[in-house]
């Protein structure tokens, strides 16, 4: 009685909160909504439209980082500060392939997304699953993977230097469609990204082994009593984690060059997009790693560019404080 | 620093890189008590050390540059705004999961850095922080402290004809240690230190005796702090000039590899792990190997590495942490 009375006299301002509760996402892409047309209304069309193509190759390397970062995050409560590193590993194993070896880089790109996979597979064999036998804590696992991290890094410094390089990619020649220029090495990025992300999303929602995943994230002893084999789908887990890091590699290489550095300059914005998109939530990182791509680059309308980085980083900060549970998480303990 | 290419004696007694070792041990056992402090004693995993190091040198040397405060106003000074600071980001983060806040500490860090990468007229941007060139003679953030400096090994010449320069600050960088061991031992055995490790214990548990437990947190978190704007305070000196290169994410990890070799809640672990990693790194330098500059820096990295998951696989204790005393859960 008294409930029903006190919602009958809400303002809308609470209105508006409970809303904001409810739907979170809808709220957040109304704001971006708004905040385009603001864009749109200021700077044209156009250049709202040339920056959020731009961001759309940030924005697939951030989302294929993401997807196995939050995978293994949720299946495993496992904060892999070496996630990065994966991808450094993908990058310089196509620089093998397709610069020492001479190959093409599509044959790169299978070569790096299979050698990263093994690698995924590797540690969870020799480290991961010993420690969670031994029942280790969340403290001793994030040290470790920082650890683990600092050992890829230098192993890859040892052998290629620290110097940059780049793989054997066109950055010349651009394509223009409807007034909008895009390098055809980004146009790649997007393409083979989008491809791979429109895969792992029907992976992840119709494949048995998907179900598997999500239902290994939401609770893993229950998942186990209900007779699935965890140890295996976590064994999947990794492999398809790694791929997928890899190939972000990969394409972060083709954009830009190879350099020791290049999967922690990233690990951040990535750890952005899988806490917004809710951790353990292959479809919230997904989103959220795209549309961060291109709020980061929409960023540069407004201030220099130099700031974008910074701008990604205080999203993050800004989003865990008012919303630790991510924009597509459902409300649990935070 | 140039590479001795042989095993010698005379470089393993070289006064002058020991002292710049000890040096850089003694300011990351000052960065790592405050770390000691909050994982170990109050068990809330603070990333974000870098960022307090940044804040407390930057704060000191525009005060000084910029708005001419004297270097003794500004050490204090910059203290309270690295501990504002601290407040600041843990008033709405603390209240977070332990792995949200550490994610928060790193990236709030991290934005310290590129904050001072990017805001060129105020910090200096890539060029870094030293002396200000405006007017007749330059004027150096570091002016004061050279002087003193100077005075004491005027003083020291009376025992000791030829003195090694880095002495001051090294006796000054280890007072601050001793100092902090000796309080920071002390504090915990107070009832204040005593609701500490109740949080770390059992933060409901310490809720529902009455204890603001946020209020606590806080306070770890901005002693924390204090210690990080020292450590920065200390850096500047030592490499005499403040370059955001100094302060990325990497300086938070070695502090909690130095944090991990001594030992969870162990004051005096954080000395001895400190002056260990750093003669471990730098005593690698003086090993006969056939290889490049850029693989022996490989290497120092992959020794950190390996140290941290050695450590965690076999004695995540550390060498003087207690195991009962461990929370290393979430």
């Amino acid at each position: 009685m008294e409930a029903s009375t006190a919602q009958a006299e809400s303002t809308p301002g609470e209105l508006f909160r409970e809303f904001a509760r409810e739907r979170p996402a809808a709220v957040a892409f109304g704001v971006i909504a708004l905040i385009v047309l603001a864009l749109v209304a200021a700077r044209g069309l156009h250049d709202v439209a040339q920056a959020s193509l731009n961001g759309l190759t940030l924005g697939v390397i951030y989302a294929l980082g993401a997807v196995g970062l939050t995978l293994v995050y949720g299946i495993l409560r496992l904060v892999n500060f070496a996630h990065g590193d994966f991808l450094t590993f993908g990058a310089y194993m196509a620089y093998l392939v397709n610069v020492t070896w001479g190959m093409p880089l599509a044959a790169g790109i299978f070569f790096a997304m299979a050698t990263t996979a093994l690698l995924g597979l590797f540690f969870e064999r020799t480290m991961w699953r010993p420690m969670r036998a031994k029942g280790a804590g969340f403290l001793q696992l994030i040290l470790m993977s920082i650890g683990l991290a600092f050992v890829i890094r230098s192993a890859i410094q040892w052998f290629w230097g620290s110097e940059i390089r780049t793989l054997d990619v066109d950055v010349t020649d651009s394509v223009t469609f409807l007034g909008l220029r895009i390098g055809q090495t980004e146009l790649l990025v997007v393409l083979v990204g989008l491809a791979v992300l429109v895969a792992t999303g029907l992976i992840v929602r119709f494949s048995l082994l998907g179900k598997r995943m999500r239902a290994l994230s939401d609770d893993l002893d229950l998942a186990e009593t209900a007779g699935i084999d965890t140890r295996r789908v976590i064994l999947y887990t990794w492999l398809f984690a790694g791929a997928l890091a890899g190939l972000a590699g990969v394409l972060s290489g083709a954009l830009t060059n190879l350099r020791p550095e290049l999967g922690f300059e990233l690990l951040l914005p990535i750890f952005a997009a899988v806490i917004l998109g809710g951790i353990g939530n292959p479809f919230g990182a997904l989103t959220a790693g795209l549309v961060l791509g291109v709020v980061i680059e929409l960023s540069t309308l407004v201030v220099e560019p130099r700031w974008k980085v910074t701008f990604g980083f205080v999203a993050l900060i800004v989003a865990l404080v008012i919303r630790p549970q991510g924009i597509f998480g459902r409300a649990r303990a935070v | 620093m140039s590479l001795p290419s042989a095993f010698t004696l005379e470089a393993f007694t070289n006064l002058g890189f020991w002292s710049g070792v000890l040096v850089v041990a003694g300011i990351y056992a000052v960065v790592t008590l405050g770390l000691q402090l909050n994982v170990g004693y109050t068990g809330i995993i603070n990333f974000g050390q870098a960022g307090f190091m940044a804040v407390g040198g930057y704060s000191m040397a525009i005060l000084v540059l910029e708005a001419g405060f004297s270097f003794w106003l500004a050490l204090p000074a910059a203290v309270l705004i690295t501990m504002g600071f601290g407040v600041l980001i843990g008033l709405p983060s603390l209240r977070l999961r332990a792995d949200y806040f550490a994610i928060v500490t790193l990236a709030t860090a991290e934005v310290v850095r590129l904050v001072a990468q990017n805001a060129r007229d105020l910090t200096g941007g890539n060029k870094g922080l030293y002396c200000d060139f405006e007017g007749g003679s330059p004027v150096c953030f570091d002016d004061s402290w050279r002087s003193v400096s100077d005075s004491i090994l005027g003083f020291v010449e009376n025992f000791w004809s030829d003195p090694e320069p880095l002495l001051p600050l090294l006796l000054v960088v280890w007072a601050t240690v001793a100092i902090g061991i000796v309080v920071l031992s002390y504090v915990q055995g107070t009832p204040w230190g005593r609701v500490l490790r109740a949080i770390r214990e059992d933060e409901d548990a310490a809720r529902a005796l009455g204890k603001n437990t946020l209020l606590y947190k806080l306070q770890s978190l901005a002693i924390s702090a204090l210690l990080g704007a020292l450590a920065g305070f200390f850096l500047a000196l030592f490499l005499a000039t403040i370059h955001p290169d100094d302060y990325e994410p990497i300086v938070t990890f070695f502090a909690f590899g130095v944090l991990i070799l001594g030992g969870l809640a162990s004051y005096k672990g954080v000395a001895v792990g400190a002056v260990l990693l750093w003669t471990l790194l730098e005593g690698t330098r003086f090993v006969e190997l056939p290889i490049s500059e850029e693989k022996t820096a490989a290497l120092r990295f992959a020794i950190v590495g390996a140290v941290l998951i050695g450590l965690m696989a076999l004695r995540p204790q550390g060498m003087f942490g207690k195991r009962e005393e461990m929370v290393l859960g979430d």
